[in-house]
């Protein structure tokens, strides 16, 4: 049997979504359906009726009169108008709320998203996230406007024939339960290995996107190392796998219809032949009952058909619904924080008010309703950090920044630096130790109070789809242009973005792919100028800026970082010589601190990183 | 036309149940459109006058015509499902051989992306369509002709009922399927933008948190996902309209099946059974002029898909390999003759400029110069990843064009400015570079690139397992593993395109110093942002706007080249300071 089970409970659940937010809608639908069906059925054994109680009576009858037919047909019209109206009528509504749940579904989902903690995002593929909002809903959609409206009006007709079936004779009735039985057994058992097949492909399906994915990315990497042929042998041992698989799914969903439809034709004629011999034996059957009888046989055991093969696309969407629940249910960002950033006014004997409008002017604003002035100074006390459990990545790390000071950190891959920018903004807490922001410990600080006062230019630069000027105003959504211009000559970024086609207004796709790396860390830290934070952390921003115009970024940065306290994470010595102190970090530790003169001195660690290649020789 | 011979060139050995299919779905409709009409007879002559005989006779043939039926049906899904996943599978094959051969050029003028795309949902869609094609598209039609005929026979004035409903239904049908796909385009359009965001959103989650974005991205997305589902109601109000649509088709031909029937019955040129089955019939005709209708959708989806596949096809790759061309490669010297070279072959787009160069064996050579000076690009000509656009480039003494491509790509190694690792053991992917290298040989060149210092810590060594896109090891690890890869291929010429930018420059001093203890025979280029990088070299090209600015050792360039000085001084502040 299939391992894909219905989850009941979490069908619960998807409903009470639905009904929270389209109860009216669903209570029509439910009706709609309910008469449509009705109408349905009435529909299939008019015919006989008309047959046997109006023109069989008839037959033989000289100059005969319409008059009965006509009114039959007329009445019929009305039934099967209201059938098509309601038919109708569900079908829109039924659009309009899966549509419906289906939004709501994507915005509770991305809501959620922009809450969870950055180790979410460590720990889980980017693929898979996506696919939650790809496939995972796309399954729910079909299954809220396909499936579930199918089953009821298979349910509902099923239901009806049933029962006119139990009116017209109880034994065929019997008869009819037990084919149902084995219809339903035999789609149930095809429905199994199909999906057992369908999981194999959708697996092979995974391995040779994956596959062909990785290789087209790392195409020019083949090509450097006429790695051709052994690509090619790789991806046919894995296309095989796929074709059998993928052959194997769809011939038994191809199966079903032919096998199922043919089976009703089997009940058909044992129905057929069973009635016959009730009539003739018993008497208890008209010939006409029969004939209805067998009318409301085809129409049985195609809906008892339709119905079973609903349950694998149900149990599919089952599967997507429970992905999408588990995500939003993930533990969102934890924020105990009663501190709040505020905009102050200082009268000049230096009293703070706190202000509604930009002043320029920053404090924190206590519970209690104390205000401290932002300005900027960091300490980290003994702060330890792991990422996992008992694999410390960080110990014993003190260290101070006073207001406007810039302090660096160097040391080798893997040495912790960017741990510790991630740390003072609280992308990941501390395990031990206290950080504090103006004298305040940042666990009591709102995250995004905390995370405004801090501005960061990563080392991955990620630019978001919109013009240049959207993206400088990324942090800062009411700066103006002048300002965003303003930000950008500071950052040298200004002479390359006017020669760009469009200037200012030039629309970055694809994370900027049509820029060079450079290109994008200057927009980055002029994204930042524009937030103007007082703390900022740059982490090896000048790292794939190149070497001719590095100068001129340099007196840029050095422009931005007036007046403020900054950490920056770097390779190049260059850029953190006039650093107030520099903190050499090695495996978590920091081995030395002092400013350029004094690390040279000492001839440690430092001394060998800033002489390089001589020293080491 | 032309396009689809192109691709049903790849169904090859799966014609057989290609033909096949059609022929068992034929046995199929024939058999299913004789149902009816047997189930007529056993109403009219069996049940209706009691005759047990006739009920077992008929019922027996029906018993018999609905198992074949059963088995034309089995074989038919059988042949149909394999011949569309073969088709596929060789489909996929063909294409991805396709790309095996590709230049760089070639590969450039798609995109990766779009190259997967192609490779993945296009090739999805043109097997559904196929199989559909195959199976549905032959069934339907015959169903439809079939059931009509026999309608015919049965009454030629009731037939005239269906030649009124079947063009209006097909022509109704087929208009909603037309207005229908425009805007289901434009849904997938706009999911692309919703996945856009989420992605950017998923990859850049770091920026939005610290730039405190959450509640404007959320905006954006809801923007997004607003228009998404407007126009996928829309789209889908269109479509769902078929479902009243096809209900009203059929009742009314039933209800005129009636009216008119009744009228036959009673003049005696109908009998009962024979309505019966007409409505049977009027059933199967409508349900078929609805599966042309999704035939035709699913070919409306297909057909774009079949010409972005047919493109990859067609791209003839623009580098390639000299038929016997030359199998050894003297000594890594290297020589550009005028070499002038445009990546749209325009001679007014050129990237770079009447480029004359010599190069001794042995020597160290480094690159150096601002945004697009077209440093990569120079190098990229050696191991003739692009071919030249005039002039000519020499390694070894020999026009590269002259050399057979396996033969000349191994004897220059480039270790590429964007590189990748793949999925699978470092093992695995140092062998990359030479398939039959020993653990000797592996040390030899994690010496040499200073990787084996990580890799022993590292529990599993060499088999450690590096995941796709190379994400679990360090720019820099993954950097340093690059050139041990490309050093195993014991080339002659050994190419860095900036590939120690995120080594730190501790590292990169011993990987500089081991290249020239290790390897003196080697030429060795090295393209570097950093100064220290180039310094030691024998020479330093220093390239402006696409032209050689400057080619000489670096002490006379500290003291002639400007672009050299500025760079210079730039970097070596600290050493000023003291």
């Amino acid at each position: 049997m299939s391992k894909k089970k219905v989850n009941m409970h979490l069908m619960k659940r998807l409903f009470q979504y639905m009904f929270q937010h389209f109860k009216w809608e669903l209570f029509v639908i439910g009706i709609a359906i309910l008469i449509s069906s009705f109408c349905h059925v009435s529909g299939q054994l008019f015919l006989q009726k008309l047959i046997d109680d109006y023109i069989t009576p008839l037959i033989g009858v000289e100059n005969p009169s319409y008059d009965g037919i006509a009114r039959a047909i007329s009445f019929m019209i009305l039934i099967y108008a209201t059938g098509v109206f309601c038919t109708f009528l569900y079908s829109r509504i039924v659009v309009t709320v899966s549509q419906g749940v289906l939004q709501l579904i994507r915005n509770d989902m991305f809501t959620h998203m922009e809450e969870l903690p950055i180790s979410y995002f460590d720990s889980h593929s980017h693929g898979d996230i996506m696919s939650y909002y790809i496939n995972d809903t796309d399954t729910l959609r079909e299954m809220i406007s396909m499936s579930i409206p199918n089953c009821l009006s298979n349910l509902a007709i099923i239901l009806s024939v049933f029962l006119s079936m139990l009116t017209l004779n109880i034994y065929l009735t019997l008869v009819i339960i037990g084919s149902a039985i084995i219809m339903v057994v035999v789609a149930r058992y095809i429905g199994s290995k199909s999906s057992k097949y369908f999981r194999a492909k959708q697996k092979s399906v995974a391995t040779v996107n994956g596959y062909i994915e990785e290789m087209i990315d790392g195409q020019k990497v083949i090509k450097v190392f006429t790695h051709e042929e052994a690509a090619k042998t790789d991806f046919d041992r894995l296309n095989e796998e796929l074709f059998e698989n993928t052959k194997n799914a769809h011939i038994y969903a191809n199966m079903i219809m032919p096998i199922m439809g043919n089976i009703g034709y089997l009940v058909y004629v044992i129905i057929a032949i069973c009635g016959s011999l009730i009539a003739i034996k018993t008497n208890l059957l008209t010939v006409g009952a029969i004939a209805s009888f067998l009318l409301l046989t085809r129409s049985f055991t195609m809906n008892v058909n339709q119905l079973s093969q609903q349950y694998n696309s149900i149990a599919l969407a089952s599967a997507g619904a429970d992905r999408i629940f588990r995500f939003i249910d993930e533990q969102k960002e934890l924020d105990g924080g009663t501190v709040h950033l505020v905009h102050v006014d200082k009268s000049v004997d230096g009293a703070l008010t706190e202000s509604r409008t930009y002043t320029g002017t920053w404090a924190w604003k206590k519970e209690d309703g104390t205000l401290v002035e932002l300005k900027g100074d960091i300490q980290l006390r003994d702060v330890d950090f792991s990422y996992v459990p008992n694999k410390k990545v960080l110990e014993d790390i003190s260290l101070y920044a006073k207001p406007g000071e810039k302090i660096a950190f160097v040391g080798a891959t893997g040495a912790g630096k960017t741990t510790i920018a991630n740390l003072i903004n609280r992308f990941y807490d501390i395990e031990d130790g206290t950080i504090l922001y103006d004298g305040i410990d940042i666990k009591t600080i709102c995250k995004k109070d905390l995370r405004k006062s801090l501005g960061m230019v990563l080392q991955d630069v990620q630019l978001f789809t919109g013009t240049i000027m959207e993206n400088l105003r990324y942090g800062r959504s009411n700066a103006t242009d002048e300002e965003c211009i303003e930000a950008a000559k500071l950052a040298n970024a200004h002479s390359f973005i006017e020669k760009l086609p469009n200037g200012y207004d030039t629309v970055i796709t694809d994370n900027g792919s049509n820029l060079s790396q450079g290109q994008r860390q200057l927009l980055s830290i002029a994204r930042c100028a524009v937030s103007n934070p007082p703390v900022m952390i740059l982490d090896e921003a000048t790292s794939s800026i190149d070497t001719r115009t590095e100068k001129d970024v340099q007196d840029g940065m050095d422009k931005l970082m007036e007046g403020r306290t900054v950490f920056v994470i770097a390779h190049r010595l260059s850029t953190i010589q006039n650093a107030k102190a520099i903190m050499v970090l090695e495996k978590g530790h920091i081995i030395e601190r002092g400013n350029h003169e004094q690390l040279l001195a000492q001839k440690g660690k430092y001394y060998q990183l800033a002489t390089g290649i001589f020293e080491l020789e | 036309m032309i396009m689809f011979q192109k691709i049903l060139k790849s169904v090859r050995e799966y014609k057989k149940m290609s033909f096949l299919t059609p022929l068992t779905v034929g046995v199929e409709v024939i058999l299913e459109v004789f149902i009816p009409f047997l189930m007529t007879i056993m109403i009219d002559q069996g049940i209706h006058t009691s005759n047990l005989q006739v009920i077992f006779l008929v019922g027996g043939i029906l018993v018999v015509f609905a198992l074949l039926s059963l088995l034309s049906g089995w074989l038919s899904s059988r042949y149909a499902a394999i011949a569309s996943s073969g088709f596929a599978k060789n489909l996929r094959h063909d294409l991805y051989y396709k790309i095996q051969d590709y230049s760089f050029a070639n590969i450039e003028k798609f995109s990766s992306s779009s190259l997967v795309t192609r490779l993945t949902t296009d090739v999805d869609n043109i097997q559904m369509a196929y199989q559909m094609v195959i199976r549905i598209a032959v069934r339907a039609p015959m169903m439809l002709l079939f059931s009509l005929f026999m309608v015919w026979t049965i009454n030629i004035h009731l037939f005239f009922i269906f030649l009124l409903i079947v063009p209006i239904l097909g022509y109704l049908l087929f208009w909603i399927s037309n207005h229908a796909h425009p805007l289901f385009e434009s849904v997938f359009r706009t999911y692309d933008r919703l996945n856009n965001k989420v992605q950017e959103n998923v990859r850049g989650i770091r920026v939005v948190k610290s730039y405190v974005q959450e509640e404007t991205e959320i905006e954006k997305f809801e923007t997004v996902s607003t228009k998404i589902h407007d126009d996928f109601e829309t789209a889908e109000r269109l479509v769902v309209l078929n479902n009243p649509l096809m209900r009203l088709c059929v009742y009314s031909s039933i209800i005129c099946i009636s009216w008119f029937g009744a009228h036959y019955v009673l003049e005696g040129t109908l009998t009962t059974g024979q309505l019966t089955a007409v409505v049977t019939y009027a059933a199967q005709i409508l349900n078929s002029l609805m599966m042309l209708s999704r035939v035709y959708v699913m070919c409306m989806i297909a057909i774009p898909s079949v010409e972005r596949v047919v493109e990859v096809l067609e791209e003839v790759p623009d580098i390639q390999s000299e038929t016997n061309g030359i199998s050894q490669v003297e000594d890594g010297s290297i020589t550009f003759h005028d070499v002038s070279f445009s990546y749209t072959k325009q001679p007014d787009k050129l990237v770079l400029k009447d480029v004359d160069l010599a190069i001794a064996p042995g020597e160290v050579i480094g690159v150096i110069g601002g945004i697009g000076s077209s440093k990569s690009t120079l190098v990229n000509l050696i191991p003739r990843l692009y071919d030249v656009t005039s002039g000519y480039i020499e390694v070894g003494g020999i026009d590269v064009r002259k050399y057979d491509l396996a033969t000349l790509r191994d004897a220059v190694a480039v270790v590429l400015q964007k590189n990748v690792l793949f999925s699978g053991t470092i093992a695995e992917n140092l062998r990359w570079g030479n398939a039959k290298a020993t653990k000797e040989d592996l040390d030899r060149v994690c010496k040499i690139a200073c990787c084996e210092e990580f890799i022993s810590q590292f529990p599993n060594g060499y088999d450690t397992y590096i995941d796709q896109g190379g994400t679990n090891v360090s720019g820099g690890q993954k950097q340093r593993l690059c050139i041990a890869r490309a050093l195993l291929k014991n080339p002659k010429i050994l190419i860095l395109d900036d590939s120690t930018s995120a080594v730190d420059t501790k590292t990169d001093a011993m990987i500089q110093s081991a290249f020239q203890k290790e390897l003196p025979d080697v030429t060795k280029i090295i393209i570097a942002q950093r100064i220290s990088s180039v310094e030691d070299c024998d020479r330093v090209i220093v390239l402006d706007g696409g032209r050689v600015d400057a080619f000489d050792t670096p002490a006379n360039l500290l003291q002639q080249n400007k672009i050299y000085q500025e760079v210079y001084y730039s970097q070596r502040k600290e050493e000023k300071h003291e």
